[in-house]
């Protein structure tokens, strides 16, 4: 299971930049909003996590779909189904953990930097940022779902993103009420950041194990 | 035969889909009969049904728009169900059962949306608010869109009966959150008020036609899911002849 999490962020890594692109089109989105809403430092500082929000969801969702899709065009995907048939979802897991760690742990690095674009305080700063850090696994764990049952399309990217996104709801409202409960003094932030991480650990079961069925289904 | 073996018999019979048929045909007539009794006696119920002292004639649009949202959840759990049927017991209706249900799904949950938003705007004095219940039914219209867009996606019926019936499984976290969205948040939509611990909060007068009318509706949406099936089965029967046509007359041409 390390060696897999090896291979696959090596893989990662090499691979052309895509958590590069990610971060940079975290930044395009960031950098989109005061344009959209107009440089009022004020509104900016009020609404800039959940801005962080959106943005780091919409870019997660980008290399979702290479998910499994690279291993499956290599053959690889084969290989690991017939392996060890009883472990697929844990090999699932690792899976999505070596693709946070790769696309998506940058983003939460830079959510800070994007922060201080938004004119944000310390304290929201390192609130959205701890946030982002425990909410987006959930995000990955559903993707991998999408990204599994769409594996046998060849332009799946755009389906799998509107597939997720109605069920990624919970965790960018949770998400942002807790960032919402650090900034604000009437507002609590333990209840919603330890709902968040409950949806995180639920989804860390649930999501591989559905992906391992339909991985299973697709396999041919 | 004890009563549990013959009702998978009977299960097991109507995986037949020549039976399926014959069952479809007969049952029909009936249904749909029944379903218009129930609808135009609803229909006429509610308009003899009392004006509400507050909400005036507008509490009518209850009588349509509270069976809507129950079918739309209902619609879900019956894809649930079939998902299941797919999964566990490889049914070889489940799947076509869950393909014809989600578009008639995904119209009943945009009607309970559009009927709630024609009575939340004289009552509340705004087309939509982004409250829970709302949001969480809104949510599953997009599931139903999303799990169609799917459907559609995949040519092998098969393979797309698999990766829809995962999605629906998943998706069904939802219905429980749109079931106790009004219990757990503090809403603008009010808590459930027909189906609760003790008794109903509604009026006879009132809970008399709406029940009639969700009856009606249920029978409707029974109707057109089973004429929705009969089509699928008819639809994929056709292809399969062209197939099979198509090969014959390759055999034919190669001699």
């Amino acid at each position: 299971m390390m060696a897999l999490f090896v291979r696959d962020v090596r893989l990662g890594l090499r691979a052309g930049g895509g958590a590069l692109v990610a971060v940079l089109f975290f930044l395009a989105v960031i950098a989109i909003v005061p344009f959209a809403v107009g440089p009022d430092l004020k509104l900016l500082a009020r609404i800039g996590g959940a801005m962080l929000w959106i943005g780091a969801l919409l870019a997660s969702l980008l290399g979702l779909d290479r998910l499994f899709q690279a291993d499956r065009d290599d053959g690889s995907l084969d290989l690991l189904i017939m392996a060890d048939r009883h472990l697929l979802p844990v090999t699932v897991l690792v899976k999505c953990l070596a693709h946070w760690f790769v696309s998506v742990l940058p983003l939460v690095l830079a959510a800070p930097l994007l922060g201080l674009f938004m004119n944000m305080e310390p304290k929201a700063i390192g609130a959205t940022t701890l946030t982002l850090l425990v909410g987006t696994p959930a995000i990955t764990f559903i993707g991998a779902v999408g990204a599994a049952v769409a594996v046998a399309l060849p332009r799946g990217g755009l389906l799998v993103s509107i597939i997720i996104l109605p069920l990624t709801i919970p965790v960018l409202i949770f998400g942002v009420s807790a960032a919402y409960g650090a900034m604000d003094a009437s507002a609590a932030f333990l209840p919603p950041f330890l709902i968040l991480a409950a949806i995180t650990l639920f989804f860390a079961v649930l999501g591989p194990i559905a992906s391992a069925a339909a991985l299973r289904g697709s396999a041919d | 035969m004890n009563s549990a073996a013959s009702r998978s018999g009977r299960w097991v019979d109507i995986a037949n889909p020549t039976r399926f048929l014959d069952l479809a045909g007969r049952l029909l007539p009936w249904l749909a009969g029944l379903s218009t009794l129930a609808l135009v006696a609803g229909l006429w119920m509610s308009f003899q049904a009392p004006d509400d002292y507050q909400q005036g004639s507008t509490v009518k649009i209850m009588f349509i728009h509270v069976p809507f949202a129950w079918l739309s959840m209902m619609c879900y759990t019956i894809m649930t169900l079939a998902a299941l049927g797919t999964l566990v017991w490889r049914h070889p209706l489940a799947d076509v059962s869950a393909k014809a249900a989600a578009p008639i799904g995904a119209v009943f949950t945009a009607l309970a949306l559009i009927t709630g938003s024609l009575w939340g705007k004289p009552m509340w004095g705004t087309w939509w608010v982004w409250d829970a219940r709302l949001t969480s039914v809104f949510v599953l219209f997009l599931m139903y869109l999303g799990i169609i867009a799917l459907n559609r996606a995949m040519d092998d019926a098969a393979k797309a009966a698999r990766a829809t019936a995962i999605i629906t499984l998943v998706g069904f976290i939802n219905i429980p959150i749109i079931k106790f969205s009004v219990d757990w948040w503090n809403t603008l939509h009010q808590p459930a008020s027909v189906l609760r611990a003790g008794g109903s909060t509604i009026d006879g007068s009132m809970l008399r036609p709406l029940l009639v009318m969700a009856l009606g509706f249920t029978l409707l949406f029974f109707t057109l899911h089973v004429m929705a099936m009969r089509n699928e089965i008819w639809r994929r029967r056709i292809t399969a002849m062209r197939r099979i046509a198509a090969r014959g007359a390759e055999r034919g041409r190669a001699e």
